[in-house]
């Protein structure tokens, strides 16, 4: 592969090339949507890196930043790499290391998602980096996004401090074409100095530390290279200026052209939304009397500009909720340049809501659940099982580990009460169970909380496309590595009630939830745990030892329904001009779990030859 | 030269690769080209959509009536995102019955092929066919060619010559 070839690459990837390309030895991860592949595509183009790399999925975003974290400490320069809610669960060592600083450079790429389409929040981590002080670099394209790394690489090198490179979801999710670059060989032994000053920094070292923050974060709001760039527009609108980050820039940029009004105004792309750049505030103080802030999602860039004459999302100028689409950055320029509204964009029509895969054996756990505990409560989590909303077995979903922890809070309000409590299901995958169920699980049965925890243990990280789990036994390189098995876990979390199942078979998994039910309101019952274990139907391995089937409906069909509305497979749906449900040959798997959803016995498996 | 385009469909229906493969088509012949796609959640079965841009633009994304042509893979989606398309657009639709666009009931060859998901290249080739791209049946092929894993590569040309043969 040439060096300056030309490829189609998603932004993931470019900026999974770039860090190659910074000579990124040591990159750490947790999968969410929008970042996945970014560590995917570093382990798809490891070969290219001329020296070795280590690249893991981590157990939670924490613990991938720590590791990385420490790379840095010993020269290497290192990436964490999460979304924008993983920076959550990170948050503790992310702060601390704005203080204490970084040796090898170190990058941390947090993907925000505006919008937000795949996410528990529309969070802003370029205003987390406000508030941690950490520079953070907001990228325009895939192509800008990887041409940033090596000199943020540069940038932390020169002081010292982690840096954050904030790609939102039409930057990871969009393609372009893009050079690929030469992966140099860093060649930096590891070594460590310790600096107890420094690394266990008491609060004695902490003010001076924070100070010597404060003079670096000057410093680098003033560096040339990360100045806001300007395009000078011909004088036709003298006093006014816009000014963007991000996507959003993009997005004006076409705007712009696509109305006439290219080249017409002062436009300015601001690279590095904190720390602004002091002489860039100033500029805009002098030199306009009007400005309109286009950024995502808060005021980062607003708050900072202090600008009397500044129309953004302070004044509600621009909408504080939501992507700022082209349509949404339409308005809101029309609004501002006084130019002819645009068209009116009737309610768009709802499409097709996502649903569990036809087959999934997450659905067939969650009818069974809610056919065995009809009144039960059923906290559940982060990921593809999200889904079992749909089906009514899903009432809460917080973030990535809640569900033991809210199970755990419905009982002991409910206990408060006396007399009876409603059962409490829990439901959480395996990927989740590890990245922060079992903190979760000790409190729980630490506190003695009556709830059962199903672990709907399917093998792998569904829901962002497979990663590997600790039970599998296997790295992000796919070497074999020492596999952490659930159970002892969970022995060893004190849980005396544990079953595994399978959720195909439902009656089996009935039995074993009413025993769960019985242990948990036995004299001295506590934290029941039903390990229910079936692989993802898109894992490979699964589909190939599948023997091909598709169910089939009846004569008996009376066209109730019920199948439709209780189990929401994608594969069957109610035509309602014949009055009888209907199986959709190209997704039915086979797989059988709906037979026992029809009241009259209308649905068959057949094999296919 | 400039053309954005829209790819409508529902998660599985294999609408990303359909977008890569015009993408790519663009990269082969040179042109800058800027695409953004639906992943996650919305990928299980729900309603997706990935627009391709084509020629000199800066944002992956398509304002309401600017899109040229339109690929809909599930033709349900038609009233979610026909506003993004040009009244004079072209639309071009996996469809068994009659109705507005070019049609053509790719799920139905698709499964004579052996495989319902190859619909996304027989829809291709019937956007070809009527010469609603910026590329050609050569550039398409190309693009299959080098996109397809190679024990699929025959197959997923004979879906799109199916379609481009009508």
């Amino acid at each position: 592969m040439s060096d300056t070839a030309i490829h189609l690459v998603m932004g993931n990837e470019a900026i999974g090339d770039g860090l190659l390309e910074a000579g990124c030895q040591v990159v750490a991860a947790y999968p969410g949507t929008p970042s996945t592949e970014i560590m995917q595509s570093i382990i798809t183009a490891k070969e290219r890196a001329g020296g070795p790399l280590h690249l893991e999925w981590s157990v939670n975003e924490k613990i991938a930043f720590e590791v990385a974290l420490a790379a840095s400490y010993t020269g290497k320069r290192s990436a964490a790499i999460m979304k924008q809610v993983g920076l959550n669960v990170a948050a503790d060592p992310f702060m601390r290391t704005a203080y204490l600083g970084t040796v090898g450079g170190m990058v941390t790429v947090v993907a925000d998602d505006p919008g937000p389409h795949s996410s528990q929040t529309e969070q802003d981590t370029r205003l987390f980096c406000l508030q941690g002080r950490v520079p953070v670099l907001d990228p325009s394209s895939p192509a800008e996004a990887k041409a940033m790394i090596g000199p943020a690489y540069a940038l932390s090198e020169k002081y010292r401090r982690n840096i954050v490179l904030r790609p939102t979801t039409r930057i990871s999710h969009s393609r372009q074409n893009v050079a690929l670059g030469a992966v140099p060989v860093m060649n930096r032994p590891s070594s460590f100095t310790p600096d107890p000053g420094r690394w266990c920094a008491t609060p004695a070292f902490l003010p001076g530390l924070h100070g010597a923050l404060n003079k670096d974060l000057e410093a680098i709001s003033r560096e040339p290279e990360w100045q806001p760039r300007l395009t000078p527009g011909d004088g036709s609108r003298p006093g006014t200026a816009l000014v963007a980050s991000g996507i959003v820039y993009a997005h004006l940029v076409d705007l712009l052209d696509e109305l006439g009004l290219a080249g017409t105004i002062d436009l300015y792309q601001v690279l590095m939304p904190y720390p602004l750049s002091p002489t860039f505030i100033e500029r805009l103080r002098a030199d306009y009397q009007r400005l309109l802030i286009l950024e995502e999602t808060y005021p980062v860039i607003e708050l900072q500009l202090a600008h009397p004459g500044a129309v953004g999302k302070q004044g509600g100028a621009v909408p504080r909720v939501g992507e700022l689409t082209p349509d949404a950055v339409h308005a809101v320029l029309a609004d501002f340049l006084h130019l002819a509204k645009p068209r009116q964009t009737g309610p768009a029509q709802r499409g097709q809501r996502p649903s569990l895969c036809p087959g999934c054996p997450h659905r067939a756990a969650f009818y069974t659940i809610k056919q065995t505990f009809p009144d039960g409560i059923y906290p559940s989590d982060i990921g593809c099982y999200t889904l079992g909303m749909n089906l009514g077995a899903v009432h809460t979903v917080h973030c990535m580990g809640a569900c033991i922890s809210q199970g755990a809070g419905f009982y002991q309000a409910y206990r408060l009460d006396g007399g009876d409590f409603p059962t409490v299901v829990v439901t959480i995958g395996d990927s989740t169970f590890f990245h922060a169920g079992i903190p979760a699980l000790i409190n729980a049965v630490l506190q003695r909380a009556r709830i059962i925890v199903v672990i709907l243990d399917n093998a792998t990280t569904a829901m962002t496309g497979g990663q590997p789990v600790p039970h599998l036994g296997v790295t992000a390189g796919g070497q074999p590595t020492t596999a952490i098995a659930i159970e002892p876990l969970v022995r060893a979390a004190g849980v005396e009630f544990l079953e595994v199942c399978d959720p195909y078979d439902s009656r089996a998994l009935t039995r074993v939830l009413k025993q769960a039910d019985a242990h948990i309101r036995s004299d001295d019952g506590s934290v029941a745990v039903v390990i229910s274990r079936h692989p993802c139907v898109m894992d490979p391995a699964a589909k190939k030892i599948r023997s091909p089937a598709t169910a089939i409906i009846t004569d008996e069909c009376i066209g109730c329904g019920t199948c439709v509305s209780e189990y929401e497979c994608p594969a069957l749906s109610l035509n309602e001009e014949e009055g009888r449900a209907v199986i959709d040959g190209d997704r039915c798997i086979g797989c059988g779990t709906c037979v026992d959803v029809c009241p009259v016995q209308a649905i068959e498996v057949k094999e296919l030859s | 030269m400039k053309q954005q385009i829209i790819v409508s469909g529902i998660g599985g229906q294999g609408a990303l690769f359909l977008t890569r493969v015009i993408a790519q088509a663009a990269v082969d012949l040179d042109i800058p080209v800027m695409t953004s796609e639906t992943h996650g959640m919305a990928q299980r079965g729900g309603t997706v959509i990935s627009t391709i841009k084509v020629g000199p633009f800066a944002s992956p994304l398509i304002r309401t009536g600017q899109a040229d042509v339109a690929l809909l893979l599930w033709e349900d989606n038609l009233g979610v995102h026909r506003p993004l398309v040009k009244d004079d657009g072209t639309l071009v639709i996996n469809a068994e019955g009659a109705g507005p666009g070019l049609r053509i009931d790719a799920s139905g060859i698709a499964r004579k092929l052996g495989n319902a998901v190859l619909s996304n290249l027989v829809l291709l080739g019937c956007a070809v066919r009527h010469q609603a791209l910026f590329c050609d049946q050569q550039a398409c092929a190309a693009a299959i060619r080098k996109l397809a894993p190679a024990r699929f590569v025959e197959q997923n040309l004979q879906a799109f010559y199916e379609g481009l043969n009508g």
